[in-house]
Order: C-alpha cells, then sequence, then structure tokens
C-alpha cells in the first residue's frame, strides 16, 4: 500500500469512529453556486462524510428525488469541469472525507485520467459509479485510481453472492456500500426483518473494508439500526427532500441534528 | 469466429459491455450463464420454432416489389415481417425471450416500448404464457401511438407512462431498469432491441436472425442464390437490422445497409441520427455510440417516428459503422413519409414509419439494374395512420 492510501481521509475517519454519518447531495443544486457551501454547513452540522452528486441526465440508479435534482443541476448549468472549479477552495473549507458519486458516462467523456488527476488536486478521497463494473474497473480504471490514491467504493445488494462479496472487498478501498435491500434510491422505507438477517450475514463474513449501508436510511431510527450492523449509513433522498424544503445553513443544522440527535 | 458478432466478454469491437448498476449483476449474470445453454437446447428450439411457425405465421413472404422494382430501376424483395402476429418483427424476439424467461423460473414481465410494436408484442406473449405484464412507455409515445396503448391494454398488459426527461423511449427504457432494479428475483426483462447490457443485444440478435435465415432460403428459390447485393434496414436499436443483416455479417459481398432517423436533419438539433451526431459512450448497460453534449449527458432525440426515437443504437451497430462494414443513411422525417405514402400507392402495402425510412434509401442512392436488393420492411403502418394522415401528402 503506498502512502497516499494510508493518508486518506476516509480510512482515518473509520479508524476514528464508528456510526459514520455519510451525507449526500447533488453538485449545484438548488443553486449553481450551492456545492461549496452546502459541503461546508454539513461538515459544521456534524456529518463525517460527504458524498457529492455528479449530475447525469439518465440515473437508472436513482428515484425520483434524487433525479429531480439531477435535472435541476443540469438546468443549473453544473458539468464536472465546472464541479472540479467548485472545488478548488475544498480543502480550504472542509475537512472530513469527500466522495464523488456519478455514471460512468460523464466521467468517460471527462476522461478517467485527467478525473483522477482533479480529485487528487482539489481533496477528493473516493469516488462512487454505480454502473461501472467491476471488471471494467480492474482492467481500465484502477490503475490511475490507485496512483492518485483515489478509493473506488463498490455496492453490494441483497442477492449479491458470497463470493462476489468477497471479491468486491479484495478490490474495493475505504468501505463497501452495503445497498439495504433491492431498490433504486430512495424508493424504500424503514428496517424490515430480512434486512437486519442480511446485514448480520454481512457483519459475519469480517470484510476487510468497513461497510456504510445506503438506500431507505431517513431518519434517527433508520440510522441508528444501520449503524448496529455496519459503521455507519448515508443519506440521500432524505436530504435532498430537505433541501427542497430550504438549503439555510439552519436548515441543514436542523436535519444532521435531528439524524444524529446531537445538540 | 466471425469479427462482427459477439466476444467472450460482450463486446462488439470496443462497444458492448455490461454497465450495470450492482443491483442488477445477480439477473444480468443469471441469464448470461444460462441463455446459450438455454437457447441452444433442442427442446427450446422445438418450442420456438412451433411457435413461430403457428402462431406469428412464420416464414414471413420475401415479395419481389415489381413496380417499387420499376421505379427504382433495380431488383427488390421486401421481407415481409409486417405480416407477422402483431405487425412487426418484435415478436420474434419475445417469443424467444418469453420461453426462455419460464425456463429461468420467471413470473413476471417487463418491457419498454417506444412505437409500441414492442410492447405490444411482449402483452401479447404474456397473455399467450400467462405471465404479469408491465410495460413501461414514454408519455409523447403514449399519446402519438394511441392505438398500440389500447391494444397492449386489451391483451391483458399495464401500461405505465415514463414522465421524465423526453418522455419517449430512453425514458421508458430509464423506467424499466429501475422496476428491474426493484424486483430483481422473479422478473424478467424484456428488452425489445439489441441494446442493453451484455447478453442482450447478443440474444436478441439469434431470435431475430430467423429474418436473415429465411432470406437465405427464399431467395435461393427465387433467385437461385442465397445472398442479396444489398439488404437495407432501418436502425432505432437495431433489432430487425440486425435480424436481417445477421446471416451476411461475414459475407463481404453483402452489402449492409442501415437507415437512422434524421427527424427534421442532421444540422437541425431534432434529430436521432446516432452515427452522423454520436461519440462512444455508455446509456442502457452497453458502450456505445451515443448522442451525448461534451460533458456527457444524453441528448434528447427526435424522430417523426417513435420507434427509431433513441439516442443510442445497439453495440453490434456501433460496431459495423467503425469498422466501415455497414452503410448509414440519415433520413429524415419528410423522406421517410414521401417513401411510405410512395409503397403504398405502389405495392398496396402501408409500411410502418419505421420502416419508412428504410424504403427511402432507394431516393438516396442508386442501384444497378441487375442487384438484387432485400428491404426488411419491419412492421405495419396501421398504428401511424394518425401520423400519416396530419402530415397529408397524398
Amino acid at each position: 500500500m503506498n502512502d497516499q492510501l494510508v493518508m486518506n481521509r476516509i480510512d482515518q475517519a473509520f479508524s476514528k469512529k464508528k456510526g459514520v454519518l455519510n451525507i449526500y447531495f447533488t453538485a449545484g443544486y438548488p443553486a449553481l453556486e450551492d456545492t461549496l457551501r452546502i459541503a461546508k454547513d454539513l461538515e459544521d452540522a456534524g456529518a463525517d462524510m460527504l458524498e457529492i452528486g455528479m449530475p447525469f441526465s439518465d440515473p437508472v440508479a436513482d428515484g425520483p428525488t434524487i433525479q429531480e435534482s439531477s435535472q435541476q443541476a443540469l438546468e443549473n448549468g453544473m458539468t464536472i469541469e465546472r464541479l472540479f472549479e467548485q472545488l478548488k477552495d475544498l480543502r480550504k473549507e472542509v475537512s472530513i472525507p469527500v466522495l464523488l458519486m456519478g455514471y460512468v458516462n460523464p466521467i468517460i467523456q471527462f476522461g478517467v485520467k485527467q478525473f483522477c488527476n482533479k480529485c487528487e488536486e482539489v481533496g477528493v478521497d473516493g469516488v462512487i459509479i454505480p454502473d461501472l463494473p467491476m471488471q471494467e474497473y480492474l482492467d481500465s480504471y484502477q490503475t490511475h485510481f490507485k496512483q492518485k490514491g483515489i478509493h473506488n467504493i463498490f455496492l453490494i445488494s441483497p442477492n449479491t453472492s458470497e463470493d462476489r462479496i468477497k471479491e468486491i472487498d479484495r478490490n474495493s478501498g475505504g468501505f463497501i456500500y452495503v445497498v439495504s435491500s433491492s431498490s433504486i434510491t430512495g424508493a424504500k422505507k424503514g428496517v424490515q426483518d430480512g434486512q437486519v438477517e442480511y446485514y448480520k450475514r454481512i457483519q459475519s463474513m469480517d470484510l476487510d473494508n468497513p461497510q456504510l449501508i445506503g438506500f431507505g436510511i431517513s431518519d434517527k431510527q433508520t440510522f441508528e439500526t444501520a449503524c448496529n450492523y455496519s459503521d455507519g449509513a448515508i443519506i440521500g433522498s432524505a436530504f435532498i427532500k430537505k433541501l427542497m424544503q430550504g438549503s439555510d445553513k439552519d436548515s441543514i443544522k436542523e436535519f444532521v441534528k435531528s439524524i444524529k440527535g446531537i445538540k | 469466429m466471425s469479427e462482427y458478432n459477439v466476444n467472450e466478454k460482450g463486446y462488439y469491437g470496443q462497444f458492448g459491455g455490461a454497465y450495470i448498476p450492482e443491483m442488477l449483476y445477480p439477473n444480468v449474470e443469471e441469464l448470461r450463464t444460462n441463455y446459450l445453454k438455454i437457447i441452444k437446447s433442442e427442446s427450446f428450439k422445438n418450442e420456438f420454432d412451433h411457435l413461430l411457425k403457428t402462431y406469428v405465421g412464420r416464414p414471413t413472404p420475401l415479395y419481389f416489389a415489381s413496380r417499387l422494382s420499376e421505379k427504382y430501376n433495380t431488383k427488390i424483395y421486401l421481407k415481409r415481417e409486417d405480416l407477422c402476429h402483431t405487425g412487426a418483427h418484435k415478436v420474434n424476439n419475445t417469443i424467444g425471450q418469453i420461453i426462455l424467461a419460464k425456463r429461468l423460473g420467471k413470473a413476471k414481465i417487463i418491457a419498454e416500448t417506444g412505437a409500441g410494436q414492442h410492447g405490444v408484442a411482449t402483452a401479447t406473449v404474456c397473455a399467450l404464457m400467462g405471465m404479469e405484464c408491465v410495460v413501461y412507455m414514454g408519455e409523447v409515445d403514449m399519446k402519438r401511438q394511441k392505438p398500440n396503448v389500447e391494444r397492449m391494454k386489451i391483451l391483458g398488459a399495464e401500461v405505465r407512462p415514463a414522465t421524465s426527461g423526453s418522455k419517449t423511449l430512453k425514458d421508458a427504457t430509464n423506467e424499466a431498469m429501475r422496476h428491474w432494479i426493484n424486483n430483481p428475483s422473479d422478473t424478467h426483462y424484456i428488452i425489445g432491441s439489441v441494446v442493453g447490457p451484455h447478453p442482450y443485444p447478443d440474444m436478441v440478435a439469434r431470435f431475430q436472425s430467423v429474418i436473415s435465415e429465411e432470406i437465405q432460403n427464399q431467395l435461393q428459390e427465387v433467385e437461385g442464390r442465397n445472398a442479396p447485393d444489398h439488404v437495407i434496414a432501418c436502425v432505432g436499436g437495431g433489432s430487425n437490422a440486425a435480424g436481417a443483416f445477421y446471416h451476411f455479417l461475414d459475407e463481404k459481398n453483402v452489402n449492409l445497409i442501415a437507415a437512422e432517423a434524421a427527424g427534421a436533419g442532421v444540422t437541425t438539433g431534432k434529430s436521432a441520427a446516432t452515427t452522423a451526431l454520436g461519440k462512444s459512450g455508455v446509456l442502457h448497460g452497453s458502450k456505445t455510440l451515443l448522442m451525448q453534449t461534451e460533458d456527457g449527458q444524453v441528448v434528447e432525440p427526435y424522430s417523426i417516428s417513435a420507434g427509431l426515437d433513441y439516442p443510442g443504437i445497439g453495440p453490434i451497430h456501433a460496431h459495423l459503422f467503425d469498422a466501415g462494414r455497414s452503410e448509414f443513411h440519415a433520413i429524415t422525417d419528410e423522406e421517410a413519409m414521401i417513401a411510405g405514402v410512395e409503397l403504398s400507392k405502389l405495392e398496396g402495402i402501408i409500411p410502418a414509419i419505421e420502416s419508412s425510412h428504410a424504403l427511402a434509401v432507394f431516393g438516396n442512392r442508386k442501384f444497378e439494374k441487375e442487384e438484387v436488393i432485400v428491404l426488411n420492411l419491419s412492421g405495419r403502418g396501421d398504428k401511424d395512420l394518425e401520423t400519416y394522415i396530419k402530415w397529408g401528402k397524398y
């Protein structure tokens, strides 16, 4: 492992604490220039990690809430290039780990190598690309990611076989994104019995990478349940819905407080 | 091994693959590891062939269009896929996939549709097999292809409108993929064209290859040769073209001609001519040629024909284009409509507007008098009457 990987902020975050709260929001939403401000407000409010969505016109793994925010962000003029410009001063303002989430086509058009260079330059620690298959990653992407110490986060779902989970664990860095149920984002709410069995199964596999549970985590209760069986959780659609009502510092603070139960 | 067919990794040259979220991986993998075994088995072949013959009405005629031939001073045969049950070639594929779905133990079927031909073909085979059926269709397409919406409903299918984006085929496909992500275990997704993650493009092309196989046999009978000089077909995703080209892919003396929808014109910003406007990218599970912005956002396509109104093409066609194996023509709405009405008046056949794009190639390029041309008449125009009537120049 090279030095950069050891220094990655995601690894640091998991070594320090359990119950990591990772919050997703869409770059350039609600307004084009909101990206860095919301990131800063989320850190101030107590989020432990950030996942910034790079909007795509056809986000097949996302539900209507995130699609709507992506559509708005694209209409606002958001592009990957503009996002990196906005994140130029990221590390002056934000110290917690930052991930970018997006679909593979815009990244291909931007250039994978250039994308990784930019991530390193602005201080992005990891990337989630749901429609990038593991084999493609290993064949054509991994070298660039590793060179720049950027973690590529893979997803697993309740239908992922044990062998494949182990394979994903071997090829992952940072953490594994445990998709809570077979669904798109924001589709299902609450925690069902079957899900707990699935969480326990993953827990008992003793994987090398930490795990964050995502999809369907929307409030204090679901967050706490997820934390009982993993290293933390990711909230996306529920936060976007909050932003739809108001995106000022106080609203963001109130939202994070409502999840973490902190003052 | 064919240089134009899929390789073991699911690629056609640089195009293809399976770019899917992990949530779909088990489904697609289940399909990939089983589809060849199942469709090559004797019992599958028997059931497939039997239904194609007794239910679909195959073989479809290879009709010598004498008046059209006279007009363009060449020898034109029409492969009459419009005479298939449900009115288009789409049913060849849905029959194949429904038998496959049953053998995979699936209880429910989902599909996407543009012109509604694939939706009708899917609803039909679901009725035939007693399976639950949900078809996603763009809201815009539901309006312009109303008769097909009604047909699907009569057949017992639920038609769900796709209301995002351009509200056409691309968005219906997004919604169907989301449905599949939400219902992975008991549902099979019947993709209607040679698009989507591997193995779909290959599987659909194999089911549609019954078209080129019949062309070989029928041409042997009437012309004493089993290959034409040219095969012409329209390409949206490209399933009818893949089926008409299939057995000729490696026969270099057969010229393959694909007609794409140029809409209002390639340079007007209202077009669906992917090879003219697209570049390599990933959408709906495969790497292919795709109409997109510099930033990689998918550009909303436009065509008067709902079946060709798609921003990409199947990876096989992207490869045929890239390798210079196929000749591509961009046909405008106007050219297609003229060609459709011309066929109606010359031969008594009202073609689907999709097929009219293929017919418009005759106005675009010259053929030699002795050349034998097979044009795949992929569907009939009943569903398009309203569009023809509105256009009204006949």
